[in-house]
């Protein structure tokens, strides 16, 4: 029941996120089969569902895959044998209904899959060579210059002071006692300050960082990549972080999520894997290691399951890379639901990390300055109706929206309870 | 300030020195410093300086250069279907403890109960709750449960004990006790158990007893039941010794409905008349109209003298003029209808004379109902008298006992005791090795309350269901499983009780919405009624008046309202350092006697100061020969002849941690001190007092919290504000009217009195203070209490306990005014002590006042605290160096700081406080009761209410998920939804429609008040004034007293 329930509202959510896309362009079919029937099917090989390659061309006609899509279970009822048949083979699981798709949009699907093609054989060591080399910079030669300088400023200045004793000499003006320079006391007290200084800066700078794990990539104990998955094959992030939209915490999927998808899924075939150390990891190794987890037989193809018919599956321990110390309250949903922020914003370009890291430093400081800067959805959220002052302000065209900061977004106890 | 003087405790009265010493102190400690005037003379030279420093330096060092630990984030492996890790559920069930009930909802996250409330649907409590109530949840986790079964004290299975238990069951005759059972299905269990086990009989012991009124209902209606009583409904109140507020039968029922009648305001000038006769000082004492004291002996010749006074008239002739002209006021309010009379005595002949004034009056049928009755209270003292004799005769094959602890609750326990182990098969369902369980062979501990099944039906055909909210955390098995088991039968409990309820209800989806409310309740109006009254008042009047009785000094066996009869309560933290409404005492119980008493008893100490906390020991000594040594409290109110000892102390050590008690703490077992008249349980006996020339500390948290005697209270007679509805707005305007303007504009235009209205507070807010006024928008939080309608019980300071994870401090530290409630109530008296029948009681909940303009804001050096734009005084913790400034500069003084490590939040290892008695709240098993969504704060921070800022977060941001402004009462406060009488309002002053803003500027103008407005503060939490509906506030004489002399 929540299954489906978590369905339909997810692909109402994918729907009305894309709904604005589609208005001005084509359906994206690759977009909509990942987001709705990738956990089913395989455009290539039958799944829980059949391959879904030129399966168009076993329609009785088109309008007959409308309905199918729209609402299979009304074509079966029908008795249509076509229906009834396909429903058979697959063990008589039922298609997730989906009224929600438009024709335009069915029809993109099947465009798109009829066009995948097999991937190559993994072809192992003929990676091309990708990424960018980080841009040149001018930075030491600016320093080799302003050494240069300051080296030749300091020859000037003796030189001038060389040239003045000996012209005190010749006029017999008493030349005053030279003081070495690391006896001068202006020398000593400056360079005692400006050390002072620089490890003042470092002590308290090395203070207000302890905690503070900016960068922090460990090793987790299944290699999974968001790559893979959020970028290669576009799955919305909300699929397995349902929490982020409805809770304090986003939630880390539990292994009958993955599963949803992996049931069909127990190959990898796409570029070869690699740590951050570049080591070369074999990816269906770390699927067959999620099945151990999930208490899924792959060979049966069903669940290990005690007396009682409970799942043997045991949670990952996955290691925990985002922390916030326990005075802090913070809430996904206000600012993913509330406030329209995109995962990146704090998260970082997850869909290129094959290993997480923690992108953002998660300080304070960084924290208050997006408050700062961030408007929140004041016209667009009918709670901000009861600030009467800001919205006939911005009738007024004094301003054009209202920060996070300007609600109180900076004030102690948003977060500090 | 209204005429009458308010003294917060005797030592205001009397102890002038010792008191402003301890007002004036900062630190109830002695201080570790040394302040010798030579440097190298001190005992803490400069060598300890240097090690501190070295020690500190290198503690800094090591902690900068731990390395992070690496943490898990572990996911469900399957996730359950309704749980959203993040997401409170929300469970309708139901809290039964013997005849105590309230239906609940159970707060859940991530699968286990983290907090009680009460369930607004209930026709009966209203969403109500008890300081018990609230509490409950912390019994959950009580380290001191039993965690499986146990056979001659050692571990068995269920099957083992199940088998021996059969074997002995037959033959000779055998008794199931029990305490009141309010569940159908359970009696419906037993009655299957019964048929299996001819010779078992099952009867009701209930450790309060009230028999008296069960069997006196008997005669005069021939039901052995109790009646509903319609609070609400009564015009006039007369009490005769009963605490309904507190601890008499149904308190949360009756405290809701009463405080119907206690509301008031200038557009509706009503208000019902409380007339209270009692031996000691109770809330329900404190919330009456007129009071009067007697000795208990007294009680029956109060009921017949106002009998006599409603049927023909007499002139009563008692112990006291107040009492004599109190009966006489009383009978004539009650005559003119719809009026109301209780009493507490568990004397079967005083109840028929109560039965024949409510009879007479014509309240049956009115605000006594007999056709909705209660169940609340089943137990027969004669049938348990009976069950102890045929033990001693060895007649008796086995017992098992529920819910009863009669080996450390009955009056005779060593009686108890001896023919107890004369059964051969004795089984107890306690949750703990109570003094019971540790006697009995078998020990099969039933689940708690928030793991079961169940259901309740307190009054006939209204129903509420039970269900869990977490699966047992340890082996142990309902006690209708086990009744089942030996019975034969091969179902289940849970779907034993799905059946019932199924046919009950007809279908699937009844049930589902049974189960979802919680409650089943017919549509309407309780149904009402009388009953003809067929009770002999002659023959009781007789026989009351032939009952010698009384002595020189009698004692009264009470119960306190936090931890009630005893049970489980003894041994749960939150209501052991609940003060005491009356006493604000903690820990510890004691002998109550009157301040006059108290003198004679300790003359050269002073010892009725509350101040010093080394109280005398005295030696009390029963009837018959039972004697403890206990501390005495002098209680202003208590009747000068009377003593009084509170029920629930003095348990064995395996109850618990908290509970355990020796000479040195827990106190002492008051139970013993009952009688038994052949009949019924007599809850007072005559006992002597001795002086001894022990002292023992007792946690009296009173003085702790000066004012200094600054006026805080607001009062006036029903007469005065019916008179002048605008009294109080003109005493307000004699305080702040002259800064309600710039001074330069209005002058010589002081005609007219002062008053305030909603403008001149507009006006005091900007012109009263040089800073500028902050333009608040959108929301802005505000609180309103109504002392009329708080009684002083405590739920609101157990509930935010729980909800804010606040410490529990220990005796040591409740000592040293060390303890943390963020809410307090505070306790007034007015009155000459010497006199209780003058004795008034005001009580006003004290918690930070979110002044907007706040003095704890402006000295802290480092702006820990602060003001939010939504007006409260935010706290942040990690901001805290503990200067202390804020609490020192706080008028209020509601500001607590973490003296020491209570809970393990600091990062240092092995710094955790620990005395004995409330380390369990510590272990792991406990903490599961820990609010997630609040910090648990650590040592050296200070802290105080938030306006529970987690709950207001909370429903501004369902509100914008929804896409809607925020309702008005979508953002609850734990007190306000704790308070069993909706004393305490919240809500948003900036929302025109809000209940809160209607009731400051519109409904409750007259009666709003600020305290110390003044002084400029502009607090958010508003008070409205007491009103007492009597002819005169007793006065103190300011000419005669030192103290008010020296501060007014």
């Amino acid at each position: 029941m929540y299954r489906i329930c978590f369905r339909g509202i997810f692909t109402l959510v994918t729907v009305l996120l894309l709904g604005h896309v589609t208005a001005f362009a084509d359906p994206d079919g690759k977009a909509l089969f990942m987001s709705n029937c990738a956990s089913c099917h395989n455009p290539l090989k039958d799944a829980t569902g059949p391959a879904l390659q030129n399966i168009d061309k076993s329609f009785p006609d088109k309008e007959w895959g409308y309905n199918w899509v729209h609402n299979s279970a009304k074509v079966i009822a029908s008795g249509d044998k076509t229906a009834n048949d396909i429903y058979n083979k697959f063990n008589k699981t039922a298609m997730t209904a989906f009224p929600q798709l438009s024709n335009a949009e069915i029809d993109a699907i099947l465009n798109y899959v009829d066009n995948v093609k097999a991937p190559p054989p993994p072809d192992n060591g003929k990676q091309v060579p990708s990424g960018e080399q980080p841009a040149e910079t001018n930075g030491w030669l600016y320093t080799i210059i302003t050494l240069s300088l300051l080296v030749l400023v300091v020859i000037l200045w003796r030189a001038n002071q060389g040239l003045k004793r000996a012209a005190n000499d010749v006029e017999g003006t008493p030349n005053e006692k030279e003081i070495p320079l690391y006896r001068s006391k202006f020398v000593i007290a400056f360079v005692s300050i400006i050390l002072f200084i620089m490890a003042g800066y470092w002590l308290v700078n090395g203070a207000v960082n302890e905690g503070r794990q900016q960068n922090y990539q460990p090793l987790q104990p299944v290699f999974y990549s968001h790559k893979v998955h959020a970028g290669v094959n576009q799955i919305n992030c909300l699929y397995c972080h349902a929490g982020a939209e409805k809770s304090r915490q986003a939630m880390i999927p539990s292994t009958n999520i993955c599963m949803n998808c992996h049931k069909q899924i127990n190959s990898y075939t796409g570029d070869p894997l690699k740590t951050a150390e570049g080591k070369e990891v074999n990816a269906n190794e770390q699927i067959q290691n999620l099945y151990k987890y999930a208490g899924w037989d792959p060979v049966k193809k069903d669940y290990n399951r005690d007396a009682a018919g409970n799942i043997l599956a045991t949670p990952i321990q996955w290691v925990k890379i985002h922390n916030l110390p326990d005075h802090v309250y913070f809430n996904h949903s206000q600012h993913v639901k509330v406030g329209q922020v995109q995962c990146q914003r704090c998260h970082g370009p997850i869909q290129e990390m094959d290993e997480v890291y923690q992108f953002a430093p998660l300080s304070m400081g960084w924290c208050i300055n997006c408050h700062r800067q961030t408007e929140v959805q004041f016209t667009n959220n009918k709670y901000y109706d009861i600030f009467e002052k800001y919205h006939d302000e911005i009738k007024e065209g004094k301003r054009t929206g209202v920060t996070e900061a300007e609600m109180g977004g900076t004030e102690c106890q948003k977060c500090h309870y | 300030m209204s005429q009458k003087q308010y003294w917060s405790g005797p030592e205001e009265l009397n102890n002038i020195n010792a008191n402003l010493e301890v007002a004036g102190d900062e630190f109830k400690e002695e201080l570790p410093f040394d302040l010798s005037d030579s440097m190298f003379g001190a005992t803490t030279p400069r060598r300890d300086f240097l090690k501190f420093l070295g020690f500190s330096t290198l503690a800094a060092t090591l902690v900068a250069s731990c390395e992070m630990p690496v943490r898990k984030a572990i996911p469900y492996a399957i996730k359950p279907e309704d749980i959203v890790p993040g997401v409170p559920n929300y469970y309708a069930s139901t809290f039964v403890d013997g005849g105590d009930y309230c239906p609940i909802v159970i707060k859940t996250r991530d699968g286990r109960p983290i907090k009680v409330e009460g369930n607004d649907m209930s026709s009966i409590t209203h969403g109500g709750t008890s300081a018990r109530v609230q509490a409950s949840v912390l019994n959950l986790y009580d380290k001191a449960r039993i965690r499986h079964p146990h056979a001659d004290g050692a571990e068995a299975t269920f099957d083992a004990i199940d088998r021996m238990v059969k074997e002995g069951i037959g033959g000779k005759p055998g008794y199931l006790v029990t305490a009141s059972i309010l569940s159908p299905t359970t009696k419906e269990i037993i009655t299957q158990f019964l048929a299996k086990f001819p010779n078992i009989k099952h009867i009701v012991y209930d450790a309060y007893s009230y028999s008296g009124m069960l069997l006196a209902n008997e005669v005069c209606y021939g039901k052995r039941t109790l009646p509903s009583y319609h609070f609400d409904k009564a015009n006039t109140i007369v009490s005769i010794g009963a605490d309904f507020l507190g601890t008499w039968i149904a308190p949360i029922e009756y405290a809701k409905a009463y405080s119907k009648g206690r509301k008031i305001s200038a557009r509706n000038i009503k208000l019902s008349k409380h007339y209270q006769v009692e031996a000691l000082q109770t809330i329900t004492g404190g919330a009456a109209d007129e009071r009067a004291t007697c000795k208990p002996s007294e009680m029956g010749a109060v009921a017949v003298a106002l009998y006599n006074a409603i049927a023909n008239g007499a002139q009563p002739s008692l112990s006291s003029p107040k009492l004599n002209s109190l009966v006489t006021k009383a009978a004539a309010d009650l005559k003119k209808g719809n009026g109301l009379v209780v009493g507490s005595s568990n004397d079967v002949n005083i109840q028929t004379v109560i039965n024949a004034i409510n009879d007479s009056i014509g309240a049956n049928g009115v605000t006594v109902n007999w056709v909705t009755t209660s169940n609340y209270k089943q137990g027969i003292d004669k049938d348990m008298a009976d069950m102890i004799a045929a033990m001693e005769a060895g007649t008796v094959g086995s017992v098992f006992m529920h819910g009863v602890n009669p080996v450390y609750d009955y009056f005779d326990n060593k009686k108890f005791t001896a023919a107890l182990a004369k059964v051969p098969v004795t089984v107890s369902f306690a949750d703990r090795m109570d003094e019971t369980a540790q006697k009995c062979k078998f020990v099969i501990p039933d689940h708690n309350y928030l793991e079961s099944w169940g259901d309740a039906e307190p009054k006939p055909n209204y129903f509420s269901l039970m269900q869990p909210g977490i699966a047992p955390l340890f082996k142990t098995r309902a006690i209708q499983d086990t009744l089942l088991t030996w019975a034969g039968a091969t179902t289940t409990y849970a779907d034993f009780w799905k059946d019932y309820w199924m046919k009950k209800l007809g279908s699937q989806e009844a049930f589902d919405k049974a189960l979802q409310d919680g409650i089943v309740e017919p549509a309407g109006e309780m149904p009402n009624g009388g009953v003809k009254f067929a009770g002999n008042v002659g023959d009781a009047v007789g026989k009351i008046q032939a009952k010698k009785g009384g002595g020189a000094i009698e004692l009264v066996v009470y119960q306190k309202i936090a931890i009630g009869h005893g049970g489980a309560w003894s041994n749960n933290p939150w209501l052991l350092e609940m003060p005491d409404p009356i006493t604000r005492t903690v820990w510890d119980n004691y002998l109550c006697v009157s301040p006059k008493r108290a003198k004679e008893l300790d003359a050269e100490l002073n010892g009725f100061s509350e101040v010093d906390t080394k109280k005398r020991v005295v030696t009390i000594k029963g009837a018959d020969g039972y004697t403890v040594n206990m501390p005495v409290i002098a209680v202003p109110g208590m009747h000068n002849d009377v003593v009084a000892i509170a029920v629930g102390y003095g348990r064995d050590a395996k109850v618990g941690r908290a509970a355990a008690s020796d000479a040195t703490k827990g106190g002492k077992n008051a139970y013993p001190f009952m009688s038994f008249n052949g009949l019924t349980m007599e809850h007072h006996s005559v006992v002597t007092v001795a002086k001894t020339e022990d002292k023992y500390e007792v946690a009296v948290i009173q003085t702790h919290n000066s004012y200094e005697a600054r006026p805080v209270v607001h009062e006036y007679t029903l007469e005065e504000f019916k008179k002048d509805p605008n009294v109080l707005l003109k005493e307000r305007g004699k305080e702040i009217a002259e800064f309600t303007h710039d001074p330069w504009i209005e002058e010589g235009k002081e005609a007219k009195e002062p008053i305030i209205d909603s403008n001149s507070e507009e006006g005091y807010r900007e012109h009263g203070t040089m800073y500028p006024n902050y333009p608040y928008e959108g929301v802005k939080w505000g609180m309103s209490i109504d002392l009329n309608t708080c009684i002083g019980c405590g739920a609101c300071v157990v509930g935010c306990q729980a909800e804010n994870n606040i410490s529990v401090v220990g005796k040591d530290h409740a000592l040293k005014a060390h303890e943390m409630h963020w809410i307090r109530i505070d306790r007034y008296f007015s009155g000459m002590p010497n006199d209780p029948d003058t004795i008034q009681t005001v009580f006003q909940p004290m918690l930070c006042q979110h002044c907007d303009n706040a003095p704890c804001e402006n000295v802290c050096p480092v702006s820990a605290t602060n003001h939010s734009s939504e007006g409260l005084n935010q706290m942040a913790y990690n901001r805290c160096i503990g200067t202390k400034y804020c609490a020192n500069n706080c008028p209020y003084k509601v500001r607590h700081f973490n003296w020491m490590d209570w809970n393990g939040a600091d990062c240092f290892a092995d710094n955790i406080y620990e005395d004995g008695r409330r380390d369990d709240m510590n272990d792991d098993l406990t903490r599961m009761v820990l609010n997630p969504d609040v910090t648990v704060r650590s040592r050296g921070v200070m802290e105080k209410c938030t306006f529970c800022v987690q709950r207001l977060q909370e429903a501004k941001l369902a509100a914008k998920k929804e896409n809607h402004p925020m309702k008005d009462g979508a953002a609850k406060t734990a007190c306000q939804q704790a308070c069993p009488t909706d004393a305490i309002m919240f809500g948003n002053v900036k929302d025109k429609e809000s209940n809160i803003f209607k009731l400051r500027k519109q409904e409750q103008m007259e009666r709003t008040f600020y305290v110390l407005e003044h002084i400029h503060t502009l607090p958010n939490i508003n008070y409205l004034a007491k009103i007492r509906n009597t002819e005169e506030i007793d006065a103190l004489d300011e000419n005669k007293n030192e103290f008010l002399k020296y501060h007014i």
